[in-house]
């Protein structure tokens, strides 16, 4: 059999939605699960067949594993994009995109400003911001966007408070981060935009240099004043907190809200415990599980043959942990397409597994738990102003979300 | 029980801190996990037990 007549027959990944309901993985993904068989070719976009694993605990299994490499330079790594492939080598070493002990090196430089504690001390200026958005759109126009009204301002005001980027500026790195996590973009509109906001971030790093705040962007500005990094390395941290830093809470936000909003008893659930703290932090576990935005990923390169699920998956190929997939084992989550904010769902890969996971999850769990706790107690009446069927996913990009979410009380 | 953190692979995820307060911190410089009781009571267990299985870097290893 020849190479291309094998490939012709493997299954396509990501597989397309087309399902009946666009909340859940996509149906041809969920075929291929199978817990005797965890790992298996697919063909990807630009026709390249790397390995993908979609049980719960094979994933977690490889995204923990040093012969596994998260550097998209290297042999077999299976890009998302074509403007991720054509600029792979050029790519600066940062935080999502380096292994083993180059990776602690980046990790730690980000880990104190993110850490649980702190991000429970931002509870009530959450609560504050959520208060006044939520007011603010009472006062405005019904029917609304919920997009632009909560999910999107919510994040963005935090991740500027904590990185030290003037709010004032969010509608130019908004724009930009759509076009970073967009799949489809040509690779110069991707170089263009990742050059953008670089430039703009340095531009506030070296501002920091000689007027300090208490903010991360300032932490990096002293490393770079040491000589501990230098402003290349330092500026696509900044960039990639910024568009991690808001994008992913916001699609989650909306997506939560119409999740909900679907299912009325575990709606009603919610309120009922909606002053429930441990009730409403499992929910938004549950959340993450079934929603798993980051739909495209994990990637990894292989640097050293390993056997997984009875196949030898040999270096220089590539493996893909679909997120999704994994969080709708029914292995691990009995189930999976029942909505249940009581199940245990903390044990989920919404976040990633391994040394890459989320360095930002405990911010977002603050925000999500904030917001879902209070948004429903405050408008009890919401509900959706569009038909579900009019609504438009968005598949084509890397955080799986919702355009725009017309929502009425 | 007792518990032993490994530093060097603790990636400050939090996840421990998320399960078991009682028994799990972070240091303030730099996120990394800190036990506040190295060897905790029965009824804390079933949580300990929890922080272990979400730790994403397997940094908590449990002694029975
Ligand atoms: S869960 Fe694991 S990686 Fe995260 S802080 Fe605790 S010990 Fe460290």
């Amino acid at each position: 059999m020849t190479e291309t007549a094998t490939t012709e027959e493997l299954p396509e990944f990501p597989a397309p939605r087309l399902g009946k309901c666009p909340f859940a993985p996509p149906p041809g993904l969920l075929e291929l699960q199978d817990a005797d068989k965890p790992v298996r070719r697919v063909r990807i976009w630009d026709g390249t067949t790397p390995w993908l694993v979609t049980t719960h605990v094979a994933q977690r299994q490889i995204l923990s594993d040093p012969r596994l490499s998260a550097t998209i330079a290297r042999d077999g790594y299976p890009h998302t994009t074509e403007a991720m492939k054509v600029h792979a080598s050029e790519m600066q070493p940062s935080i999502n995109n380096t292994d083993g002990a180059e990776h602690t090196r980046w990790r730690r430089m980000l880990t104190s400003s993110f850490t649980r504690p702190r991000m429970q001390k931002l509870r009530p200026a959450i609560q504050q911001i959520t208060d006044d958005l939520i007011d603010k759109m009472l006062a405005g126009p019904n029917p609304t966007e919920l997009n632009e009204a909560l999910s999107l301002p919510l994040p963005s005001l935090m991740i500027c408070e904590l990185l030290g980027v003037p709010y004032d500026d969010h509608e130019f790195f908004q724009e930009h981060a759509g076009v970073t996590n967009a799949v489809f973009k040509s690779p110069e509109a991707s170089a263009a935009t990742a050059a953008t906001l670089r430039s703009y971030i340095s531009g506030l790093i070296e501002k920091k240099m000689d007027d300090p705040g208490e903010d991360v962007l300032t932490d990096l500005a002293e490393r770079v004043k040491a000589g501990d990094l230098a402003m290349e390395e330092a500026a696509p941290l900044g960039h990639i907190l910024l568009v991690a830093g808001h994008d992913t809470s916001a699609n989650m936000i909306t997506l939560g809200t119409a999740l909900l909003l679907q299912n009325p008893e575990q709606l009603a659930g919610l309120r009922e415990h909606a002053h429930d703290e441990k009730y409403v932090a499992n929910a938004v576990e549950e959340l993450l599980r079934y929603l798993t935005l980051p739909h495209l990923l994990a990637r990894r390169a292989v640097v050293e043959d390993i056997e997984l699920g009875g196949e030898t998956i040999r270096a220089g190929e590539g493996v893909i942990a679909s997120l999704p997939a994994a969080n709708w084992d029914p292995v691990a989550f009995p189930e999976p397409a029942t909505l249940d904010l009581a199940r245990a769902a903390a044990h989920h890969l919404a976040f990633g597994w391994g040394p890459h996971q989320c360095v930002g999850q405990q911010l977002a769990r603050v925000e999500l738990q904030v917001v879902f706790g209070t948004l429903f107690r405050r408008i009890p009446t919401l509900r959706l102003d569009a038909e579900l069927d009019d609504l438009k996913f968005k598949e084509d990009s890397q955080a799986y979300g919702i355009y725009e979410l017309p929502i009425a009380w | 029980m007792k518990i032993v953190i490994d530093e060097e692979r603790c990636v400050a995820a939090g996840q421990c801190v998320s399960a078991a307060a009682k028994v799990f911190d972070q240091r303030e410089e730099d996120g990394i996990a800190v036990l506040l009781d190295e060897r905790p009571p029965a009824e804390l267990a079933p949580d300990v037990r929890q922080a272990a299985a979400v730790c994403p870097a397997l940094a908590i290893r449990i002694e029975e």
